[in-house]
């Protein structure tokens, strides 16, 4: 992953627009938060292999960050603290939020097809 | 040839290092072979490398190499018991124990060791740690393997009191530390989340010095 792109990463939501797409949206403070500081709390949620359609969708920074939200019919997909991003060799995008130890925050990515499921163990 | 045959069951590849390495050492020493089954990929990680180098989709790649690595240094054998990060504690228990008791049996396995089920922090580690307890439950009891409980949560000892085994792991030190800096992707972010805790010698003296509570089957 690289630090975000802004103008990259909006061409590539624009061209999922209007396409049924595969999110994976997450975000997690670790499932260690408060064993290692009592005050702190776990928190974290995650959705793998959602299957939307937006209308369209946009990057906006403040500063350092970025946040992203997709426009849907019925809704929406949000997600804020994104810091780098990766278009893989599936021309998928990845977008992810890390701390500076490196440890993941936030992630949202966005495929025309379904992320890998089941841990495949005779790959 | 040893007819004893440990077997570890954690469900992260990393787990096995930072909580029963010196013990695995150990028992390679005395000729005993040890098998780790390993619940998950471990793909649901946050550390991603420091630098970062693995993103969510490429993590579990990463994972399973370093695996491999840790289990040439602590010279064992690996198997995938194929389920996803996370999610375990959603699993049917049932189901889970009889695909453990199906393992446990093809392996002969004299001892078993995993977490301290309500006592392990990560769901994860709960939830296998139940599975495996049920699987050795179900099991003749003259069939059943020792069951050592490893916990890890903050305040285990006021609940559980002392556990029953306890190893001084410093002659093994050089070759537990190899085996957790194997887990490239992992070994920093971990190493430096115990360095800045209040309770940093505590959390390093628990790597030091490997315990396990004993299971206690009623008949």
């Amino acid at each position: 992953m690289k630090a975000i792109e802004q103008e990259i990463v909006q061409n590539k939501i624009n061209d999922f627009a209007d396409k049924d797409v595969y999110v994976h949206l997450e975000t997690t403070n670790g499932a260690y938060a408060s064993h290692f500081n009592e005050n702190a709390y776990n928190v974290g949620a995650f959705i793998r292999n959602a299957k939307v359609r937006y209308q369209h969708g946009k990057i906006v920074s403040t500063g350092g960050s970025y946040r992203v939200g997709l426009k849907l019919d019925l809704g929406w997909v949000y997600a804020e603290g994104v810091t780098d991003f990766e278009i893989d060799d599936k021309d998928r995008l990845l977008m992810a939020g890390h701390d500076r130890e490196g440890r993941l925050m936030v992630a949202l990515e966005i495929s025309e097809t379904p992320f890998s499921n089941e841990a495949d163990v005779h790959e | 040839m040893s007819n004893q045959h440990v077997l570890v069951i954690f469900p992260h590849p990393d787990d096995e290092s930072f909580g029963a390495s010196g013990t695995i050492t150990k028992f390679r020493d005395e000729g005993v072979p040890v098998t780790y089954l390993c619940g998950t990929l471990g793909e649901m990680g946050r550390n991603m490398g420091n630098p970062v180098f693995a993103n969510r989709e490429t993590l579990s790649s990463f994972r399973k190499k370093e695996l491999a690595e840790a289990a040439k240094q602590l010279d064992i054998d690996v198997e995938y018991l194929g389920y996803r990060d996370k999610t375990l504690e959603f699993e049917p228990v049932a189901q889970m124990a009889d695909h453990l008791k199906r393992k446990i049996s093809e392996y002969k396995a004299t001892t078993v060791i995993t977490h301290y089920p309500g006592y392990a922090v990560h769901p994860d580690h709960d939830a296998l740690g139940a599975a495996v307890v049920e699987a050795v439950r179900q099991m003749d009891s003259d069939d059943r393997p020792e069951v050592w409980m490893h916990a890890i949560s903050n305040d285990h000892e006021e609940e559980i009191g002392e556990p029953d085994i306890v190893y001084d792991i410093e002659p093994y030190w050089d070759r537990k530390l190899a085996a957790i800096k194997a887990h490239l992707s992992q070994a920093d972010g971990m190493m430096s989340l115990i360095q800045s805790t209040d309770q940093q010698s505590e959390q390093l003296e628990r790597l030091k010095k490997e315990r396990f509570y004993k299971y206690r089957f009623k008949q």
